[in-house]
């Protein structure tokens, strides 16, 4: 009623402007033909005007029967998609009536009107989605493996018969799924890894308390190589530890915005003796146009500091270390180059695995853990960012990483959901 | 998309479409149990990825009997013709992955029965590339994105570099200690199936390319796998 009336009005107020200009027009400036076409094409104008401007006039009563949720109060739909739990709304057909911001951010952009089984594929869930359309509300476990692994419940529900609605929801179990796997995964390394020191220093400790108990150097020579192992199993739990706090926050994004040469700086500082007894120089080179990066900030000096550790580690003596920030295609790159002795290239694609050691004799004189590049690529693929390695036998590797860049603060601002300020 | 002049005619081809997807779930599902059962010892999972296969098979066929109607009744052309044979040519490559899931599952559930070796640890790694590239693939192929598919079928030299290392790595372990030959065949069997389940996905972002652009990607792809060539010198340890 209040619908057609408004249309109604619409169309008359101009007719009834029109004709009142164009009267008072004649009356004022004398019957003449000229002052009435003035006033006829002033009507057009003003109904033309109102007509294109006011949608609801232009749009077709079957298209809004066409949407289901044409009948949700908009503050529902605020409600919906700002929810922190990912929704989906389907119709009989399977397809996607409506996905809320946390459902794109688990799925990507471009869902709408799209099948169930495109955008899903999970068997089990497609099963669930059949099933509450049958009207059986069901929930089944539903994992995304990668690019990081997710764990979800989800569930599925016939929320509406007429029109046919089906809702699908999923609950975040991925803390709790990654919190269970570390801790076996945890105790399965640590076990497996600490058992070697552990065996050392219990047998220096049995040869102390047999045969040695009287020799002093011997008993001097021992003590400083329980202290090495001692040391090393220090570190073993460190970087075990580390691991296991970088994993854990594998799935959420980083958000602060880091200039990436102050945190190399800082990183480079931190291993300024350690160059220094090697003999090794540390050279920065920077592009100040770089923009900062989206990051975590602690993260990102330990992931540098592990670079660069392992430079000076692997670089000759009195060697020089070189680090270059640049930016191409909207990523920052941080290169990180030494003069060692190289990596063979079958040993490159596998230098990530925890615990591989392309020599491992080697890495176990140099105080390695064989974890300093395992968490270096779990903060890249935290940062959704890159690990390049190149390296040639006898002159050197660079390992570069990528880092997707910020954007330009204002762009930032005006991402924030539009409807709440609307609703504001 | 183009408007058909018979309505139900582009249905006839989403819904194809929609069950080549949903078989890539499944394939998905079968090939993500497989890897889990190598890389946690999970005997119940590998159980779980033999018996999917039975499921894909019944779609590939249903894909088949649809592509197969559609051309004879529909007789289509352009990019409808390349969407029909794409849905088959997929659920062709889709039920190899599935039988390479399945091939990976039984010898998951005899890895388990062994000790445990860090090797697997590497071929889960593998793995995840492998899954990775199977759902790029499938998303390429749902959101028909020719650069997408284009990304997948360069990006396989990474799973090729990965198997090399293995491979060399394998066979030093058993020239090292005959008493692993037997579960370390097992392993490097698991690695080729990995192997072979990343070039099915770049067959699949070949079609995914051809149905979207009507081109062919160039004819030699970037092949990093030379386990053809390689061999490592056996060396008497004193």
């Amino acid at each position: 009623m209040r619908e057609s009336f408004a249309r109604l009005s619409a169309l008359a107020w101009p007719l009834i402007i029109g004709t009142i200009a164009g009267g008072a027009l004649v009356l004022f400036a004398g019957p003449g033909l000229f002052w009435g076409v003035v006033a006829l094409g002033l009507a057009v104008g003003l109904i033309a005007r109102f007509v294109s401007f006011q949608e609801p006039i232009l749009r077709a009563p079957e298209q809004a029967e066409d949407d289901p949720l044409a009948t949700l109060p908009p503050m529902t739909r605020v409600l919906l998609d700002q929810l922190p739990i990912p929704v989906m709304l389907l119709d009989d057909d399977e397809r996607v009536l409506f996905v809320n911001h946390s459902m794109r951010d688990v799925l990507g952009p471009g869902l709408d009107r799209k099948r169930a089984s495109s955008v899903l594929r999970n068997p089990h869930v497609l099963g669930a989605i059949a099933e509450a359309r049958r009207g059986i509300s069901t929930n089944v476990p539903f994992s995304l493996p990668v690019p990081i692994e997710r764990h979800y419940q989800a569930y599925a529900a016939r929320i509406s018969r007429s029109p046919p609605v089906t809702a699908l929801l999923l609950h975040d179990l991925t803390v709790v799924k990654r919190s269970e796997q570390l801790r076996a995964d945890f105790i399965a390394n640590a076990s497996h890894e600490l058992r070697t020191p552990l065996a050392a220093v219990s047998g220096f400790i049995e040869t102390l308390r047999g045969h040695a108990r009287d020799d002093e150097a011997a008993r001097n020579q021992f003590l400083d190589i329980m202290g090495v192992e001692a040391a090393r199993m220090r570190r073993l739990i460190d970087d075990l530890l580390s691991l296991s706090r970088i994993e854990m926050n594998e799935h959420v994004k980083p958000e602060g915005r880091i200039g990436l040469e102050g945190v190399v700086r800082q990183a480079v500082a931190a291993l300024k003796p350690l160059a220094a007894q090697d003999g090794t120089s540390i050279v920065v080179k920077a592009d100040p146009e770089v923009p900062p990066v989206i990051g975590d900030h602690d993260e990102l000096v330990q992931l540098f500091q592990n670079l660069v550790h392992n430079a000076i580690k692997y670089g000759r003596e009195r060697s020089k270390v070189e680090i270059a920030i640049a930016q191409a295609d909207g990523l920052v790159s941080a290169s990180i180059r030494d003069d060692g002795e190289g990596i063979p290239p079958h040993a490159i694609p596998r230098l990530t695995e925890r615990f591989y050691r392309v020599d491992v004799k080697r890495s176990r004189e140099k105080g390695g853990t064989g974890l300093g590049l395992a968490i270096v690529k779990h903060i890249i693929s935290r940062h959704q960012g890159r690990l390049a390695i190149e390296s040639r036998i006898g002159e050197g590797s660079t390992f570069t990483v990528f880092l997707p860049a910020a954007r330009p603060e204002i762009q930032a601002k005006a991402a924030l959901p539009e409807p709440v300020t609307e609703m504001l | 998309m183009t408007e058909h002049t018979v309505k139900s005619f582009g249905e006839q081809l989403e819904a194809l479409s929609a069950l080549v997807a949903q078989m890539g779930g499944l394939a998905e599902a079968q090939f993500a149990a497989a890897i889990e059962a190598i890389a946690r010892r999970d005997s119940v999972a590998a159980e779980r990825a033999v018996g999917g296969d039975a499921r894909i098979d019944e779609i590939q066929q249903e894909i088949e009997d649809r592509a197969l109607r559609l051309l004879a009744l529909r007789q289509p052309m352009a990019v409808d013709l390349r969407e029909t044979l794409a849905a088959i040519k997929t659920a062709a490559e889709l039920e190899r992955i599935g039988d390479l899931a399945k091939n990976i599952a039984k010898r998951a559930l005899v890895l388990n029965r062994e000790p445990p070796i860090r090797l697997t640890q590497s071929l889960a790694r593998m793995g995840k590339a492998a899954q990775n590239q199977l759902k790029q693939v499938l998303d390429a192929f749902t959101s028909r994105n020719a650069e997408e598919a284009e990304a997948v079928w360069n990006r396989d030299g990474e799973i090729d570099e990965i198997y090399n290392s293995l491979f060399r790595e394998l066979l030093t372990y058993m020239m090292e200690d005959p008493r692993t030959i037997g579960l370390c065949t097992h392993l490097l069997f698991v690695a080729k199936n990995i192997e072979r389940c990343g070039d099915h996905c770049t067959n699949i972002a070949e079609v995914v390319y051809h149905m979207v652009r009507a081109g062919h990607l160039a004819a030699n792809r970037p092949k990093a796998d030379t386990t053809s060539e390689t061999s490592v010198p056996y060396e008497t340890h004193a």
